[in-house]
């Protein structure tokens, strides 16, 4: 038996800050439900926009940023900070560093900045940048929280027992530090009291193309760092604890480590070809984005490779549906994002859905799903129970969420390409063939698969928010093994 | 903790020697394929930035060697686009209204052109093909507010209606709601009275009793004797049997409208930036889709 194994049904108190850990898990489940109804509702609002009801408090703009912060800060912070502060603490073989009295003021600053984020949103109160929405007082606490965990982090890489520092704990590192340094960056913003206006606005210090440079490179690092850099730390860590095998190659992780975050800083004018950012800047952005295939793809390699010797656990472990899984979905939107950079590519795909499907395959297939997977690894483990209370209901949900990726997915792409290709038709005498609200009449039709497959998420959600309540209360589930009993004979 | 490096036998790799809560690394190479793959992408790259503008400098960028400008592109792509209209164009722009709709290879040309802005700018309100909405004209029938020869819909469209413009057309249904003017009784009278003008009043007696109310009241003087219209001052023809406001209780639609009329109003496209070619197209297009007079 390995120490992974050992560690289910065990009764032993382990020497590091868990109940934090517990309190992230469950935060990142509730805010991931929040998250995912949000974002589906307005789903619906696009294809039936009476859905505003007519307040302001539901227009399709105020509620909007809610989605964005409440699935990226609200579902995956939470989910990073647990996880994070879960491995640190175990590969260093130390307590977490300001024990639990830091792990708390993170934990409870963390919910706070989402709360006064969010009734900003809804109120109207923004800084109108997107995925930086949160005004400059919200900014300010989200830069204390994040000091803190800085220092938690560090502090407890600092007083590690173990010679190396774990890969998983490079990647932590990396978007500590550079989100650090993008939201201070990008916020750099004054209220406009100063100028006779009010507290609950404020302006940033650049303008024009600078401030949408900035924007960009705040925006897409925030996606590099923030949903790739850390989420392949949650990646290092659960594959090759649940897959029972060591890590495919220590010199890839070496290489597309430095590759990756050298690289992914750069690429952020992809987000602005074709517009008023100069040339030079454009081309820049679109070749390290090319470059930047093969670093993302390292991260995937060593994913699928340290299944080696275990893809029988595909067959007998839904949870490594779920890991598997996400990797896949973390090659192939790694793929279509440089490909979407090429300026020739992204005169078709940019400013059309396209893009949102680009996002959700990478936020739903990868970023949820190995959060999930984490997730589903951790309940059991923290709350010391043999097992999660059914893993039924886990290939339930793997199957649902699946199925609600690829009709999102699936239809994005088809209206994406179909708004471009829309746009640009001319007809022989050269006029436009197609006006703007005849490209959007014959998007409904996607909009509705659309929000169906955010349904199908959802409600896998929430199926796995009942098997964390059952197992958290210690029952288990009559239900037949997926583990076959020659299989089991064998190992045993 | 460091252990020995050891082999792994699915594999055949050593591991590191490191090992962390269970977790050891194999030590294996870099697949060649990823390795070639990711300097292609690298020699791609510089090519690139040699033969586009790249590097920034102090006082400017690499140019390229290919001397590409985004700017300048979209500039000659307009420049074509224009170039290929400019012969039509050139000629509508002299043209009469009178003179397109004659000139086969014109009208067709305008045609095009006004459906493209049409669905641009007029289907928001009067729906793909003009076919119209709640509070927005059919313009693709034969009933007319403001009139529907040729150069009526060009002043509609040029300057509006009930708006800023100076040259906007003016006109203004009078209320006769709040009781002192026409109690309910009376407006129930009138109502089934204007039904009756196309035929759709179930209560003959009602009507006759709405005549004189009708008569009485001054609606006639826009509505006309029998309730004919007139599109000198946008009257609708009563008459029609196409109502504006039409909605499944007709007779409840016209006491609304006669008690607190809407006034529905409509931009001026000259104002709004369409130039005179493309009201040309326009009008051609609007009194081509059925109705034109």
């Amino acid at each position: 038996m390995t120490q992974a194994t050992a560690a289910f049904g065990s009764n032993q108190p382990t020497p590091y800050f868990d109940d934090v850990i517990k309190k992230f898990v469950l935060a990142a489940t509730f805010w991931g439900i929040v998250g995912f109804l949000v974002g589906d509702f307005i789903a619906w609002q696009l294809a039936f926009p009476a859905l505003n009801l007519d307040l302001e408090w539901f227009s399709f703009g105020r509620v909007r940023p809610v989605h964005t912060s409440a699935v990226i800060f609200a579902f995956g912070g939470n989910i990073l900070f647990g996880t994070s502060l879960y491995i640190v603490q175990r590969t260093c073989r130390a307590p977490l560093w300001g024990g639990a009295a830091l792990g708390n003021f993170i934990f409870w600053g963390w919910q706070t900045i989402i709360v006064v984020a969010a009734l900003g949103y809804v109120t109207g109160i923004t800084q109108g940048k997107e995925y930086s929405e949160p005004e400059w007082y919200a900014d300010l606490m989200i830069t204390v929280v994040w000091v803190a965990y800085l220092l938690a982090f560090v502090g407890t890489l600092y007083k590690r027992k173990e010679p190396h520092i774990y890969v998983a704990n490079w990647f932590f590192l990396a978007m500590i530090i550079t989100i650090a340094m993008l939201h201070i960056g990008n916020n750099l913003a004054v209220p406009t009291v100063f100028f006779g206006g009010t507290w609950w606005k404020s302006y940033e210090i650049y303008s024009g193309v600078q401030d949408a440079m900035t924007q960009w490179w705040y925006g897409h690092n925030a996606v590099g760092f923030f949903l790739t850099a850390g989420f392949l730390g949650i990646m290092y860590y659960f594959v090759p604890k649940r897959a029972e095998r060591p890590v495919y190659s220590y010199r890839l992780s070496i290489v597309h480590f430095w590759a990756l975050i050298f690289l992914y800083i750069w690429a952020g004018p992809h987000h602005l070809h074709y517009t008023a950012l100069p040339d030079w800047a454009q081309t820049l952005g679109m070749t390290f984005s090319v470059m930047l295939w093969m670093p993302s793809w390292g991260g995937m390699i060593n994913g699928l490779m340290t299944l080696s010797g275990a893809w029988d656990k595909l067959r007998t472990d839904p949870v490594m549906r779920f890991l598997v899984t996400s990797v896949a979905f973390y090659g192939m939107s790694t793929f279509e994002g440089p490909m979407m950079s090429i300026k020739a590519v992204n005169s078709l795909s940019h400013y059309t859905d396209w893009g949102i499907g680009h996002v959700h395959s990478g936020s739903l297939g990868w970023v949820a799903f190995v959060s999930f997977g984490a997730l589903y690894y951790l309940v059991p483990v923290l709350w010391q129970r043999k097992r999660l209370y059914s893993m039924r209901l886990v290939n339930l949900h793997f199957l649902i969420a699946t199925v609600g990726i690829v009709l999102y997915i699936t239809a994005m792409w088809i209206s994406g390409i179909m708004q471009g290709l829309m746009w640009r038709a001319y007809d022989s005498l050269g006029f436009l063939q197609y006006s703007f609200v005849e490209t959007v009449a014959a998007m409904h039709p996607y909009y509705v698969i659309r929000a169906t497959g955010g349904i199908l998420f959802l409600a896998g959600a929430l199926i796995m928010a009942y098997n964390f309540y059952r197992t958290i209360k210690g029952d288990i589930r009559t239900e037949a093994s997926y583990e076959a009993p020659v299989a089991a004979a064998a190992r045993g | 903790m460091a252990t020995k490096a050891e082999k792994d036998s699915v594999s055949g790799q050593f591991t590191t020697g490191h090992e962390w809560d269970g977790i050891k690394e194999l030590n294996t190479p870099l697949p060649r394929w990823w390795v070639w793959i990711f300097f292609i992408t690298i020699a791609w790259a510089v090519v690139y930035c040699i033969l586009y503008p790249s590097w920034p400098g102090i006082n400017g960028y690499w140019a390229g060697t290919k001397g590409y400008h985004s700017r300048t592109e979209v500039a000659q792509e307009l420049e074509q686009a224009k170039a290929a209209k400019a012969v039509y164009l050139s000629k509508l722009k002299d043209a009469s209204l009178d003179d397109i709709v004659k000139d086969k290879d014109l009208l067709n040309f305008a045609l095009a052109g006004g459906r493209s802005v049409f669905n641009e700018n007029c289907a928001a309100c009067h729906g793909f093909g003009g076919v119209g909405a709640y509070g927005f004209p059919n313009l693709a029938d034969d009933v007319w507010l403001w009139g529907g020869s040729l150069d009526d819909v060009r002043t509609t469209i040029s300057f509006g209606i009930r708006n800023s413009n100076p040259n906007s057309r003016q006109s203004e249904m009078p209320a006769y709601g709040g009781g002192d003017v026409l109690n309910d009784a009376q407006l129930n009278d009138l109502a089934e009275y204007v039904l009756s003008l196309s035929k759709s009043s179930k209560d003959a007696v009602a009507a006759a009793r709405g005549q004189a109310i009708f008569a009485n009241n001054g609606c006639t003087t826009c509505h006309g004797e029998a309730g004919e219209g007139n599109q000198a001052v946008g009257a609708p023809a009563l008459s029609a049997g196409v109502w504006l406001y039409k909605e499944k209780d007709q007779k409840a639609a016209i006491i609304s409208q006669v008690k607190a009329p809407k006034q529905g109003v409509m931009p001026s496209w000259a104002d709004r930036g369409l130039d005179d070619a493309t009201i040309k197209e326009l009008t051609v297009y609007v009194h081509s889709l059925g109705g034109g007079k």
